[in-house]
């Protein structure tokens, strides 16, 4: 069954009506992605582009794959053993995957973000100054850290706390505080895992204004659920679905489109993403 | 996985140059290095049980060569005719166990089923304390308590059963003697050091009972005891079999308080309050003043108590695996 | 299983034939039960009350800073030797346990996982916690007494052996229960899979470390077995490890209950008291910093 993608692979100049501009500098390229457990194929030819500071939003229902695709851009499915990657993510014109490449280093520059906040068991100021000191930045933490807490809008709620516990904080400011954390090594890129899905809906909404005031510095990549929030926060957006393999009887995710959130959302082009846009099937 | 890196068709740098990924870092061997000494830390375990079978056995060569096959079957031990024959050790190191066994399972048991089942749960985490407290004391010190309150105090108990019953069939066989440091003695001590053992472990299996079993039989009307028969005790056999295996492991093994109140008495019988010994106690006790091959002879009873509690222990937690598969699959 | 329990229920139910010898039946149980509680607490009891009745006359200040006596019959002299002795050879043990305790740990847990090697070393470290102290003696005398002669490293290098596997073991476990993502947090961040460990994995598992390495401490420091062979016996101080006898409070217990004299006997009595009460301590101690870590944890 052909599957439609709106980008194909190395041909920029055909997407369809964008709602940045075309100009904005591609950051990631995924050409022809597979990922692999062991035998069995998750994820099949994705074909898409991140630009700059703009939000990306990968959607689609439980189990297509969503997660997996983004956890490449980061290669944090390296520590999944059987995990094998087919294609190219091309960062800035060079391919994540190269065998020269030092999966540590993608992560100092491309940070992640979970659905479940994990802060560690330190100081709100120690988890903070925790990537700068890895780096060996022993100077201006101070400031390192403020910074990095008034960008997730959180100075103000824990300046006079910053010795204390960080496992005292709420859910939702634990969040932003893992969102400082990701801050604070200063990455080009933040990959969001359904950040608000532990949440309660205020501090979602409290999530959701801080990615647009973030996206003016970083490049986003969210994955999510919530379909309204994609809607609501991102500039484009890729739908996920799956397929059956008949013979296995397993499923295989894939990219069915690909395209600014407007269009996505209003005038989807292939009526799977139609379906669930419009809520036909979850 | 594709081999280009640099991509012609896409515009490269300018808004990030990612080409700085491509060069070679150095924190890579840190992490083969620490894994490295991980490993080689870990080795020491196998290094050292190695080591173990082979110095001891080296060591006790010249008295497994001289007596062979005699040396676990013949009782004769005599150093001063050169003469090495350990089964009254063995004997007295089984017996010794086996009383301890037979005192610390009910106790350990009811504590254990108590714990979990009966107690109110204020009462829960002191009885987890005092079963802390007596496994911490040192066995030199319940050796100690042993010798000089338990024996004398208990001596004369001894005579008084003894008189009762030793001409009596059956029961005369065993419940005879008058010394004070026996076997019977030593099992009582072994037994209060095993109960913690026993029933720490088999708490911890008890724990585990899924309360679905425990209230299906509460469902039709059982009383705790019928509900404890019915449903704790099947599901945990195999775990306690094997935490009793683990106790026995270690009442073969213990050797101070042993030797203190065991009577160290080269003889086989089965009078229990007679005075024995157990190959653990006689190590400690003759190892001072022995030499050549009666040294040797020592170390040899050292390498067949190792023997002897490596396969217990083996055994103990092949039931205890054993157990847990079947509770998964259950 | 579901079957068995049906049938055993069943039966017990069909056995009992009037509700009244059920009731006993269920009775004598509870008996049982409480009972097995209370012969338990007895010798406890006993066992700590008398050495606290005849070891705390025992107490003075030149209890622990004396030397041993020349003549063991007579009353006099302290136990300062044993009871430093007892400290520094434990301490020399739990400094060369704990490092390669951990270490190992670490391999089994983050680097190990399922595969042969870890399985094989682990299982090894659990029949080595079953190893009797007295042939860890025994092998300690082989491999160094005999060659370096009577020390208190001899008794060292056996409770460190005592020492090792425990400390493998509680600290594997620990190092289990570390959430995943904390991990996955750390190398999101960049950071390398050594220095995860370091910096967030052993941080987040000090308490039940250290709680584990005390308990493994506290029972080195009662053994007598592995000394008796390896480090000889000391009247006066000494404090150099690698040289010269040494004595412990163990082996001086073990020493001198085993004496008719009755000075002799109580000087057991007031070592057994200086003991339990050093590893009491610690045991309440790991106790205490176990259960702080389950709260903080909890918070």
């Amino acid at each position: 069954m052909p599957i439609e993608t709106s980008t194909p692979a190395g041909d920029l100049s055909t997407s369809a009506t964008t709602a940045g501009s075309d100009d904005s500098k591609v950051v990631f390229d995924v050409r022809e992605l597979d990922v692999y457990y062991g035998e069995f194929r998750a994820v099949r030819d994705v074909n898409l582009e991140v630009r700059q500071h703009e939000i990306t939003a990968f959607i689609g229902p439980s189990g297509c794959g969503k997660s997996t695709v983004l956890r490449c851009f980061d290669r944090m499915n390296d520590l999944i053993e059987s995990a094998r990657v087919d294609g190219k993510i091309l960062y800035h014109g060079v391919d994540l995957y190269d065998p020269r490449i030092d999966p540590v280093e993608v992560r100092k520059r491309i940070g992640m973000v979970f659905q479940k906040p994990n802060p560690f068991p330190k100081s709100i100021y120690d988890n903070i100054a925790f990537g700068p000191r890895l780096s060996g930045n022993k100077g201006n933490l101070d400031d390192i850290v403020e910074q990095a807490l008034r960008s997730a809008a959180l100075w103000d709620e824990v300046k006079d706390r910053l010795k204390k516990s960080a496992m005292g904080l709420s859910g939702g400011q634990q969040q932003r505080l893992c969102i400082a954390r990701a801050i604070a090594v200063e990455p080009e890129v933040i990959l969001m895992d359904e950040p608000c899905s532990a949440l309660d809906p205020i501090a979602t909404a409290r999530i959701e204004d801080l990615m647009q005031e973030l996206k003016s510095d970083f490049t986003i990549l969210i994955v999510t659920h919530n379909m309204q929030q994609a809607a609501r926060v991102s500039d484009r957006t890729a739908f996920f679905t799956t397929e059956v393999n008949s013979e296995s009887d397993t499923r295989t995710g894939v990219l069915v489109e690909f395209d600014s959130t407007d269009k996505i959302f209003s005038a989807p082009a292939d009526e799977r993403t139609e379906n669930y846009v419009t809520g036909r099937f979850g | 996985m594709t081999l280009l890196t640099q991509d012609e068709s896409v515009a490269p740098a300018g808004g990030g140059d990612a080409s700085s990924l491509l060069e070679p870092t150095s924190g890579r061997r840190g992490d083969t290095a620490f894994k490295g000494v991980a490993l080689v830390a870990g080795l020491v375990v196998l290094a050292i049980l190695a080591l173990i079978a082979f110095s001891t056995t080296k060591e006790a060569w010249p008295a497994f060569k001289q007596e062979g096959f005699g040396f676990v079957t013949s009782s004769t031990w005599i150093p001063a005719e050169n003469k090495f024959g350990a089964l009254a050790f063995i004997y007295g190191t089984i017996l010794s166990s086996f009383i301890a066994l037979v005192l610390a399972v009910p106790v350990s048991l009811g504590i254990a089923l108590y714990a979990n089942e009966a107690a109110p749960r204020r009462l829960r985490t002191p009885v987890v304390y005092v079963m802390d407290l007596l496994a911490a004391i040192p066995s030199v010190v319940y050796g100690l308590w042993g010798i000089i309150v338990l024996a004398p105090a208990i001596q004369p108990v001894y005579k008084a059963i003894s008189g009762a019953v030793g001409d009596v069939p059956v029961l005369g066989w065993f419940f005879n003697g008058e010394s004070g440091r026996s076997y019977m003695t030593a099992g009582i001590i072994l037994a209060i050091m095993i109960t913690p053992i026993i029933t720490s472990l088999s708490r911890e299996v008890i724990a585990t009972v899924p309360s679905a079993q425990r209230e299906a039989a509460y469902g039709m009307g059982a009383t705790r005891w019928e509900m404890i028969r019915a449903a704790v005790l099947p599901w945990s056999r195999g775990g306690i079999v094997g935490s009793i295996m683990l106790g026995l492991g270690r009442a073969m093994g213990e050797t101070i308080a042993v030797a203190l109140v065991i009577g160290s008495q080269a003889k086989i019988t089965t009078h229990l309050f007679e005075a024995g010994d157990s190959m653990a106690a006689v190590i400690v006790n003759q190892f001072g003043e022995a030499s050549g091959t009666h040294r040797a002879a020592l170390v040899g009873l050292g390498v067949v108590l190792f023997g002897v509690t490596i396969i217990v222990n083996v055994s103990a937690r092949g039931i205890v695996s054993r157990f847990d598969r079947r509770s998964q699959g259950a | 299983m579901a079957d068995l329990m049906d049938q055993d229920v069943e039966r017990l139910l069909l056995d009992a034939t009037t509700s009244r010898s059920r009731k006993f039946k269920n009775r004598l149980a509870s008996i049982w039960m409480l009972g097995a509680l209370i012969v338990a607490v007895v010798p406890l009891a006993l066992v700590i009350g008398y050495v606290l009745m005849k070891g705390v006359g025992q107490l003075s200040v030149a209890w622990f800073t004396e030397d041993l006596p020349t003549i063991t019959r007579k009353a006099g002299g302290g136990m300062g030797p044993a009871i430093v002795g007892t400290l520094l050879i434990t301490l020399v043990a739990a400094l060369m346990a704990i490092p390669l305790g951990i270490l190992g740990a670490i391999y089994l847990h983050e680097y190990g996982g399922k595969g042969r090697t870890a399985r094989l070393i682990r299982f090894m470290a659990d029949v080595m916690t079953g190893v009797p102290s007295i042939v860890m003696g025994l092998f300690v005398y082989t491999v160094w007494t005999l060659t370096f002669g009577l020390n208190g490293f001899g008794g060292s290098l056996a409770l460190g052996c005592l020492m090792l596997p425990i400390i493998i073991r509680t600290t594997e476990e620990m190092l289990r229960l570390v959430p995943d993502e904390l991990r996955q947090a750390s190398y999101a961040l960049g950071n390398r899979k050594w220095r995860t460990i370091l910096t967030v994995v052993l941080p987040a598992a000090f308490g039940g470390i250290t709680s584990g390495v005390m308990i493994a401490i506290a029972r080195a420091a009662g053994e007598t077995a592995p000394l008796v062979f390896t480090i000889g016996a000391a009247r006066n101080l000494n404090l150099n490890i690698f040289e010269g006898p040494m004595t412990a409070l163990s082996v001086q217990i073990f020493g001198n209950a085993q004496t008719p004299f009755e000075a002799a006997q109580a000087r057991a009595w007031g070592a057994a008291l200086t003991l339990v009460a050093i590893v009491f301590a610690m045991t309440i101690l790991a106790r205490v910093v176990s259960s702080r870590v389950a709260r903080r944890h909890a918070a």
